[in-house]
C-alpha cells in the first residue's frame, strides 16, 4: 500500500505557505492512485489541525520544542524516519527552502534512496513516480524516476498553487516526539531587512541586472516597483557586485518568481535567470540589445538605455492616473 | 590543517542557448564547438577557502579530488595553480553516467582512503545538474556533519563557524570538525592563478585511481546501477513573441509602452 507523505515547516510558529503548496501536489497525486496523503509537521495537535483544510488524510505532529524553534537535519531525521516507517509512505514531497535542499538528501541516503531537487511536473506511471526538472542552468529539462523504493522530491516554493481551504476536512493527529541530536548548532539568524512587499508574493516586479552600471540605478527601479505595488529583484550578476542584498535575487539560486508582470532591467536573461522568473505572466525587457534572450523571451520589449526610458516611463504611468 | 576540496568539470555554463544542444538519443548534452568545459563556477570558491583556512592555520595539506573524465585533470590543475597542494583524479570508464548517490559513495571511498581530513570543502552544487546533493550524500556516509551553502567560514579549535546564506537572510552556525562545508557564490571572488603558478602546476603529477585501485565492488557502479533514472533529457522549445515598441524617441517609446501595459490592463 502506498503512501504519500509531505515534510511541512513552520514560518513564525504557523504552518508554511509552501507546505499547502506540497499538499496541492500530493493530493492530485493521491487522485492519481498514489494512496492517502500523510504530513508531518514540527508542532502541536493545534497546528497541525490546518494541514487537513489543505489536503491531507493523515497527520503527524513532531512535538519537540526543539524542532520548533531550531529545525535542523539530524534533529528532524528521527521522527521523519519514524513516521516513514509507520505509514509505508514512498513518496516523499519537501519544500525547496534553506532547510528542504540539506533536508531531501540527507533522507536520501538514510533510506539508501534516491531524491530528485527541485522537480515540477510529477505524474505518476504505474504506481511509480515520474518527474521532470530543470538542469545545466535551465537550458534542458530531464525526465527522472526513481530505482529506490521509497522516491524523495523537492519543490521549489511558489511554483505551484495551493488549494483553497476546505474546512470540512478533518481527522485524527498523531503525536511523535523522537528527536536526534543536533550537531550543527544556530549561533545566530540575520534577517534581510524586508521593505515593502515580499518579492515571491509581488504581482509586479521589477529587476535589475549589471547592464544598470551602477548600484545607485536600484534607486529607480524602486521608484517604478513602489508606482505599481510592486518589489524590486536583481540578477545576480547585480547581487555578486554587492549592488542589491542577494535575498532578492531572482533565479536558479535564488527566489522563484510568477508575477503577473515581470520587468527586467538591463538583465540579458541568462538561463540561471530565466529559471527564476519565466514563468511570469507577462515580461517587459528594456535592454540596449534585441537579440538578448530576455527581449525574445517577452511580451514587449523597449531597445533603449534604461536611463533614457525609465524616468519616462514613471513619468507616463503617473500620467495615466 | 588538513582539507579535502571536491571540484568538478562542466560545460560551460555561460553556454550561449543557441549554441547548447543535447543528443537525446544518449541523453548527453553535446559539448559545444569551440566552448571548452570549466571548473564547476563555485569549486574555485571552495579552494579559496581551504587556501585562507590553510594558510591562517599556517600548516597542512589540501587535497583536491575530482571524478571525471581525463579532462577532468584540468580542474584539479585549476585548484593546484590556485594553491593547493595534491590532486587525486578519480576516473573509470565505468564511472560514466553514474548518478549523484554513487558518485557521493566513491567520494567517501576516496576521503577514507586519503584519511579523513579535519575538512571537506565543496562547491555549493554542480552547474550541470544542478542538485546540490553531494556534499551532504558525502557527510551522511562518513557520518560528520555537514553545513551548506557558506559565504563565511572561521576555524577554531576543533569546530568551524559558518556564515551561510538561508532564503531571507543569513545564520551563523557552528559544528564540530571532521565537517562537510558547501560553499556559495557569496563567499566572494577566489584568486585568480598567475601564469608562473599555471605552468608550475602544469608539471604536477595528478594520481589517477580506477574503480580497482579505490577496491569499490564492480556491481555498485556503473550507470546501470543508477538509483534515479534519467529517462530523457531535452532543451525546452521557447518561441520569441516579442513586441519591441516602437518610438522616435525613448520618451515616446516610454509613452507606448505604458499605454500598452495600460491596455493590456498589466497596470
Ligand atoms: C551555477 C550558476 C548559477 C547561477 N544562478 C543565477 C541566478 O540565480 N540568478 C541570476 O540572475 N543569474 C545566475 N547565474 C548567472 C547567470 O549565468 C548570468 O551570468 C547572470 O544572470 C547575468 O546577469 P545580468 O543579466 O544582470 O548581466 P549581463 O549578462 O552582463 O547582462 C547585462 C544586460 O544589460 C544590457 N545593458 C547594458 N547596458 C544597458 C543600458 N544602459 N540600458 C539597457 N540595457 C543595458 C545588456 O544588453 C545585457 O543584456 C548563475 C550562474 C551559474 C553558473
Amino acid at each position: 500500500m502506498s503512501a504519500i507523505l509531505v515534510i511541512g515547516e513552520l514560518n513564525e510558529g504557523v504552518v508554511a505557505s509552501h507546505t499547502f503548496e506540497l499538499l496541492a501536489a500530493a493530493r492530485s497525486l493521491s487522485d492519481a492512485g498514489g494512496g492517502d496523503v500523510h504530513a508531518l509537521v514540527p508542532g502541536d495537535s493545534s497546528v497541525g489541525q490546518s494541514l487537513f483544510g489543505g489536503g491531507a488524510d493523515a497527520v503527524h505532529v513532531a512535538t519537540n520544542q526543539l524542532l520548533q524553534t531550531e529545525l535542523t537535519v539530524d534533529a528532524f531525521l528521527p521522527p521523519v524516519l519514524n513516521v516513514i516507517e509507520n505509514t509505508g509512505a514512498d513518496i516523499v514531497l519537501i519544500a525547496q527552502t534553506a532547510f528542504g535542499r540539506d533536508f531531501g538528501p540527507a533522507l536520501a541516503f538514510n533510506l539508501k534512496a534516491a531524491v530528485a531537487m527541485e522537480c515540477t511536473g510529477l505524474t505518476l506511471d504505474g504506481g511509480r513516480l515520474q518527474a521532470t526538472r530543470a538542469c545545466y542552468g535551465g537550458s534542458a529539462r530531464a525526465e527522472v524516476k526513481w530505482g529506490s523504493s521509497v522516491q524523495i522530491v523537492t519543490i521549489k516554493p511558489k511554483t505551484l498553487d495551493a488549494l483553497a481551504t476546505d474546512d470540512s476536512r478533518s481527522g485524527e493527529v498523531t503525536e511523535v516526539s523522537e528527536v536526534g541530536e543536533a550537531r550543527v548548532k544556530i549561533l545566530g539568524t540575520e534577517k534581510a531587512e524586508a521593505t515593502g512587499i515580499r518579492l515571491e508574493d509581488a504581482e509586479v516586479v521589477v529587476s535589475g541586472g549589471r547592464g544598470l552600471g551602477e548600484p545607485e540605478a536600484f534607486g529607480i527601479l524602486e521608484e517604478l516597483g513602489n508606482l505599481l505595488n510592486g518589489a524590486t529583484g536583481a540578477s545576480r550578476a547585480a547581487c555578486d557586485l554587492g549592488w542589491y542584498p542577494p535575498s532578492q535575487q531572482v533565479g536558479l539560486t535564488g527566489k522563484t518568481v510568477t508575477p503577473n508582470l515581470y520587468i527586467a532591467v538591463a538583465i540579458s536573461g541568462a538561463s540561471q535567470h530565466m529559471a527564476g522568473m519565466s514563468g511570469s505572466k507577462n515580461i517587459v525587457a528594456i535592454n540596449r540589445d534585441e537579440d538578448s534572450n530576455m527581449v525574445q523571451s517577452s511580451r514587449f520589449a523597449v531597445i533603449e538605455d534604461y536611463k533614457k526610458v525609465i524616468p519616462a516611463l514613471i513619468e507616463e504611468i503617473k500620467n495615466l492616473g | 590543517m588538513n582539507i579535502v576540496v571536491c571540484v568538478k568539470q562542466v560545460p560551460d555554463p555561460e553556454t550561449p542557448a543557441s549554441q547548447f544542444a543535447v543528443d537525446e538519443a544518449a541523453k548527453r548534452v553535446i559539448p559545444a564547438q569551440g566552448i571548452a568545459p570549466v571548473v564547476n563556477p563555485y569549486d574555485p570558491q571552495a579552494t579559496e577557502a581551504a587556501l585562507r583556512l590553510r594558510d591562517a592555520a599556517g600548516e597542512g595539506t589540501i587535497t583536491v579530488i575530482s571524478l571525471g573524465p581525463d579532462s577532468a585533470r584540468d580542474a584539479i590543475k585549476h585548484a593546484l595553480a590556485m594553491g593547493a597542494d595534491e590532486g587525486i583524479l578519480l576516473s573509470d570508464p565505468s564511472f560514466e553516467g553514474i548518478d549523484n548517490f554513487q558518485t557521493a559513495a566513491i567520494l567517501a571511498e576516496t576521503i577514507k582512503k586519503v584519511g579523513i581530513p579535519d575538512l571537506i570543502l565543496m562547491g555549493r552544487a554542480a552547474a550541470d545538474w544542478d542538485m546540490g546533493v553531494v556534499p551532504i550524500g558525502v557527510a551522511q556516509l562518513l557520518d560528520i556533519p555537514c553545513v551548506t551553502v557558506a559565504k563565511a567560514v572561521e576555524v577554531g579549535d576543533g569546530n568551524i563557524t559558518v556564515e551561510r546564506v538561508l532564503d531571507d537572510g543569513f545564520e551563523t552556525v557552528e559544528t564540530t570538525l571532521p565537517a562537510v562545508v558547501s560553499v556559495s557564490n557569496e563567499f566572494g571572488e577566489p584568486r585568480y592563478p598567475q601564469l608562473r603558478q599555471i605552468m608550475l602546476a602544469a608539471k604536477k603529477n595528478v594520481e589517477v585511481w580506477d574503480k580497482e585501485s579505490l577496491g569499490l565492488d564492480p556491481a555498485s557502479v556503473g550507470s546501470d546501477n543508477r538509483l534515479l533514472a534519467l529517462e530523457a533529457l531535452y532543451v525546452p522549445k521557447v518561441e520569441s513573441n516579442v513586441e519591441v515598441i516602437q518610438g522616435d524617441s525613448p520618451e515616446e517609446k516610454a509613452r507606448n509602452l505604458a499605454l500598452k501595459l495600460r491596455e493590456a490592463k498589466l497596470i
